[in-house]
């Protein structure tokens, strides 16, 4: 959180609930969705941070989760992707009943530390887990909005673990991005079982981190996320293969629903 | 906040809650137990492990691992809220009270003031009033659920600190530093509340 939040630096101005509107819904994945909002009066926000959200039934029943941010501070309005799960009972309402028009609850943008742009440096190393790659994504957006010449001087690599193929998260993006702005991908598939696939299979280990990554000597700027047990072994790995801990920036996704 | 909250379209809510009384607004109970860290999980070794309480006035007080489980023990059970919005119920800890700790460093004349700030493997710090951290509310904690407690969890030991949002109950904790004058954490620096407190709902900075 690079002095994340208040309005007004380091007052004690609150961070508002404001009633954004759903300007657009479109796929992410075959199990998430991408929403648009307009936030009226919103402060902007740096590549990594996410928003509260809060959703209060016509009976004063109110629920809040977190969702990462998976726009570039530079784009149009604030989008979240947000994954479906099943036994949830806030993402099943953001991916299946809200639609453009809706008005829904948000605060923020929250958190400063897993937070990144391009005059912190690099190199970049990211490694997202499932839906974990959000906030990965939105570095990289923020990354492609700066010019070549700055891109050049902050290298990036995105290793990716998905489930499936058709659980990996904009994945048209991720291969214009890889195209137009130079950024390294490897995506890994832990359970796929389609024979489509020629691409790498199984978890993140140490031999991917060593080989896809960059070598400690380089000092790269890590951000990992995803679901617990995977930012656990990933940022140890990272630690055991010798990169500085504090060079190592986390963010683990809980069973939030 | 807005006077009066914004209904969302559709939206029910599905969540009986068996303990309503007991979940602060905006939470939710979970089973699981979710970890929330900002950076790799930190080893230390017993061996080396220490924990240590700095006076107001430069002295201090330190216990090795052996010598802080010589201390009294207390095994509060206790519900715990997290940040993210998360809440478990009844968590079973075992540790040693603050209390007991401020207590043997009074008596060797390592003396506090209003305000504490705890400091961790890592380089993880928060502050709290002494307020909150005295009075059978705050403990330093080395077993979770009958067991030692895992280090992502905050093993080899953590400050418990229940009544207050869980990022104050300190993973991996090293030892308090006494303090006349507030001076924020490693959160509260990054736009979270200086105090946190779930049932008044004190997420952010300028929350009420």
């Amino acid at each position: 959180m690079s002095e994340p939040r208040p309005a007004v630096p380091g007052g004690p101005a609150p961070l508002a609930w404001r009633v954004a509107t759903v300007r657009g819904v479109s796929p992410a994945s075959a199990h998430a969705r991408t929403l648009v909002l307009d936030v009226p009066a919103w402060p902007g926000h740096r590549a990594g941070q996410h928003v509260d959200v809060r959703l209060v039934a016509e009976d004063g029943y109110q629920a809040q989760r977190s969702y990462s941010i998976a726009s570039a501070p530079e784009d149009t309005g604030v989008s979240l992707t947000v994954e479906r799960l099943d036994d949830g009972e806030v993402s099943p309402y953001l991916t299946d009943v809200l639609r453009p028009g809706d008005g829904l609850e948000v605060r923020g943008p929250i958190g400063g530390y897993f937070a990144w742009d391009v005059v912190a440096g690099g190199p970049l190393l990211l490694v997202g887990g499932g839906s974990g790659v959000v906030p990965l994504l939105a570095m990289l957006r923020h990354r492609a909005h700066a010019g070549a010449a700055a891109r050049a001087r902050v290298p990036a690599r995105l290793i990716y673990s998905a489930r499936t193929l058709e659980a990996v998260i904009d994945r048209a993006d991720i291969e214009r991005l890889e195209g137009a702005t130079e950024v390294d991908v490897v995506l890994t598939l832990t359970r796929e079982t389609g024979m489509e696939w020629t691409g790498r299979r199984g978890r993140v280990d140490r031999g991917l981190l060593a080989e896809a990554g960059w070598p400690p000597s380089a000092a790269p700027r890590a951000f990992v996320c995803g679901p617990t047990p995977f930012v656990e072994a990933v940022a140890t790995m990272l630690v055991e293969l010798g990169h500085e801990p504090r060079h190592v920036r986390t963010e683990r996704f809980g069973p939030t629903g | 906040m807005a006077d009066r909250p914004f209904i969302a379209r559709g939206f029910h809510g599905r969540r009986p809650q068996a303990h309503p009384e007991r979940l602060p607004p905006g939470q939710y109970e979970t089973r699981d137990f979710p970890v929330l860290s900002a950076g790799p999980t930190p080893r230390v070794s017993l061996a080396a492990w220490d924990f240590t309480i700095h006076g107001i006035d430069g002295g201090s007080v330190r216990w090795t691992w052996d010598e802080l489980h010589a201390l009294p023990r207390e095994t509060p059970t206790v519900d715990i809220h997290c940040v993210t919005k998360w809440s478990r119920f009844d968590t079973t800890w075992e540790g040693v009270s603050v209390d007991t700790l401020l207590d043997a460093a009074a008596a060797q004349g390592v003396d506090g003031g209003a305000y504490v700030v705890a400091f961790c493997d890592g380089g993880y710090t928060t502050n709290l009033p002494a307020a909150d951290v005295t009075g059978g509310r705050a403990w330093v904690v080395w077993g979770y659920g009958g067991g030692p407690l895992p280090p992502e969890h905050g093993g080899p030991a953590r400050l418990l600190v229940p009544h207050l949002y869980f990022w104050k109950s300190a993973k991996w904790v090293r030892g308090l530093r006494l303090l006349a004058r507030d001076e924020p954490g490693f959160w509260e620096e990054l736009g979270y509340h200086e105090r946190g407190d779930p049932w008044r709902e004190q997420r952010y900075r300028g929350d009420p």
